[in-house]
C-alpha cells in the first residue's frame, strides 16, 4: 500500500504531466481559459486514464507486443467516447465549452504514455494509482493555470468576482497568456522542487 | 501467465476480440445516453425560444415551419402561440461572416416588428472580445448599443460605423456586423411567415363570409 501511495504521489508531484514532464501541451493550452473549464478537463482526463491504465494492465499479457499501440488506442478511444456521451447527456452546458477536446483525449500523449510506460509492465492495483496520481497531477495543473489566466483576464475565479472585469488584462484569456502563465508556472514549481531536494 | 507471441493468429484474435467487446460495451452506453442527450437538445433549443418570444402556450418545436429568407435561403421559423392567437416569432438565424465563421442566433420578434429578446446558440468568436455578443445587444440599460425593441420595419440594423445606429462591441466590428446580418435575415423570414398568415387568415374569414 506504502509503494501505491508513493506511486500516487509521484505523479502529482515529481513526474506532473504539465510542469515536469511537459506532455499534453495541447488541450492544456486551449481549454485552460478558465478555472472550471480548466479543472473539467482534468477530472475527465483522469477518469480516461484510470480505466485505460487498468483495463491495460489486465489485458497485458493477452495483447501481442507488435499490436499493442493500435490495442491501447482502441481502449482509450472507448473511454474517451463513453465520456464524452455522458457529458453530453447530463452536462450539455460544459460540453460545449469544451468542445472538440473531449474527444481529442484519444490523442493526448500523457494517456498512450502511461499506457505504454507505466501499464503495460505494472499490476492491475498500481497502474490504477498511477492513473489517479498522474490524473490529478494534471487536474492540478490545469486548474491553476485556469484559475490564474480568468483572475488575470477577468477579475474571476471560478466565476467568482475578485475585482472588477474592466481591470483584467484580456491577453491572458488569449492564447498568449496560456503560455506565459504557463511558463511563469513552470518556473516557480521548478524552484519549489529545487528547494525541496536540496 | 506468460506474455503470448505475436504470431499472426494471436495478433488478428487479440486485436478482433479486443473491439468486438469494445462494440458492445459502446453500443451499450451509446443506447443509455441517447435519449437524454436528444432531451438536452430539445431542453436548449426550448429554453431559447421562450426566452426571446413574449409569454405562449403551444408547443413551438413541433409547429415549426422552414421560410424562405432570400434567395437559396431559409431559416427555421418557430411561432409562438396565446391560445390561438399568433403572439410573436422565433427565427433560428445565422451569419458566415463571424470573426471565426458561423454563428447561431436565436431571435424573437413579437408582432409589431419589434425585436424582443436574442439568444446566441452557438459561435466561436474570440472569447473576451467577440464572445460578448451573447450580452451586448441586449444591454437595456445602454439604447445605443442594444436591440432589443427596435423596430425593424424602420430599416435594417447596422452599426454605426457603417452609418447605422448601433454601437459596435469594442473591438469587435466584424462580429457586430455579422450579429446584425443575422438579425436582419431573421427579419426578412420573420416577414415573410407574416404575410403568409395575415393571406391566410383573410382568405379564411372570405370564406366564412360565402357560408
Amino acid at each position: 500500500m506504502n509503494n501505491n501511495l508513493k506511486v500516487l504521489v509521484n505523479g502529482i508531484i515529481k513526474e506532473n504531466p504539465i510542469f515536469v514532464l511537459l506532455l499534453g501541451m495541447c488541450p492544456t493550452l486551449a481549454t485552460t481559459s478558465s478555472a472550471i473549464n480548466g479543472m473539467s478537463m482534468g477530472l475527465a482526463t483522469m477518469f480516461v486514464l484510470t480505466c485505460s491504465n487498468a483495463v491495460i494492465s489486465m489485458l497485458k499479457n493477452l495483447i501481442p507486443d507488435m499490436v499493442r499501440i493500435p490495442a491501447y488506442i482502441v481502449v482509450i478511444a472507448t473511454f474517451v467516447t463513453i465520456i464524452e456521451m455522458m457529458m453530453k447527456a447530463y452536462v450539455p452546458a460544459l460540453a460545449d465549452s469544451l468542445g472538440i477536446f473531449i474527444p481529442l483525449i484519444v490523442v493526448n500523449c500523457i494517456v498512450l504514455g502511461r499506457a505504454e510506460s507505466f501499464a503495460s509492465k505494472n499490476g492491475v492495483l498500481p497502474s490504477v494509482f498511477d492513473g489517479i496520481g498522474i490524473g490529478l497531477g494534471f487536474t492540478f495543473a490545469l486548474t491553476l493555470l485556469g484559475a490564474v489566466r480568468e483572475l488575470l483576464g477577468t477579475g474571476k475565479i471560478f466565476s467568482l468576482n475578485i475585482y472588477p472585469e474592466q481591470f483584467g488584462s484580456l491577453i491572458f484569456v488569449l492564447a498568449p497568456g496560456a503560455f506565459i502563465v504557463l511558463g511563469f508556472l513552470i518556473a516557480i514549481f521548478n524552484k519549489l522542487q529545487k528547494k525541496e531536494s536540496n | 501467465m506468460a506474455k503470448i507471441q505475436s504470431s499472426f493468429k494471436n495478433m488478428f484474435l487479440s486485436l478482433s476480440l479486443i473491439c468486438l467487446t469494445v462494440a458492445v460495451l459502446l453500443a451499450q452506453v451509446n443506447k443509455m445516453t441517447a435519449k437524454p442527450i436528444a432531451d438536452a437538445k430539445a431542453m436548449k433549443l426550448q429554453n431559447a425560444i421562450s426566452e426571446v418570444v413574449p409569454e405562449f402556450d403551444n408547443d413551438p418545436t413541433t409547429e415549426a415551419f422552414l421560410m424562405p429568407a432570400g434567395p437559396g435561403d431559409s431559416l427555421l421559423v418557430y411561432p409562438a402561440k396565446k391560445g390561438d392567437q399568433i403572439v410573436g416569432y422565433a427565427l433560428n438565424t445565422y451569419s458566415n461572416n463571424g470573426f471565426s465563421g458561423n454563428i447561431q442566433v436565436m431571435v424573437g420578434f413579437d408582432m409589431e416588428h419589434k425585436i424582443v429578446n436574442y439568444s446566441v446558440l452557438a459561435h466561436a468568436e474570440t472569447p473576451g472580445l467577440g464572445s460578448k455578443m451573447s450580452e451586448w445587444f441586449r444591454d437595456v440599460a445602454k439604447p445605443s448599443q442594444s436591440v432589443v425593441g427596435r423596430d425593424l420595419s424602420k430599416g435594417a440594423l447596422s452599426v454605426s460605423k457603417d452609418g447605422g445606429d448601433v454601437d459596435a462591441i469594442t473591438a469587435s466590428t466584424i462580429t457586430s456586423r455579422a450579429f446584425l446580418e443575422a438579425v436582419n435575415r431573421a427579419y426578412a423570414a420573420y416577414l415573410e411567415s407574416k404575410n403568409n398568415i395575415e393571406q391566410d387568415t383573410t382568405s379564411q374569414e372570405g370564406g366564412n363570409n360565402n357560408e
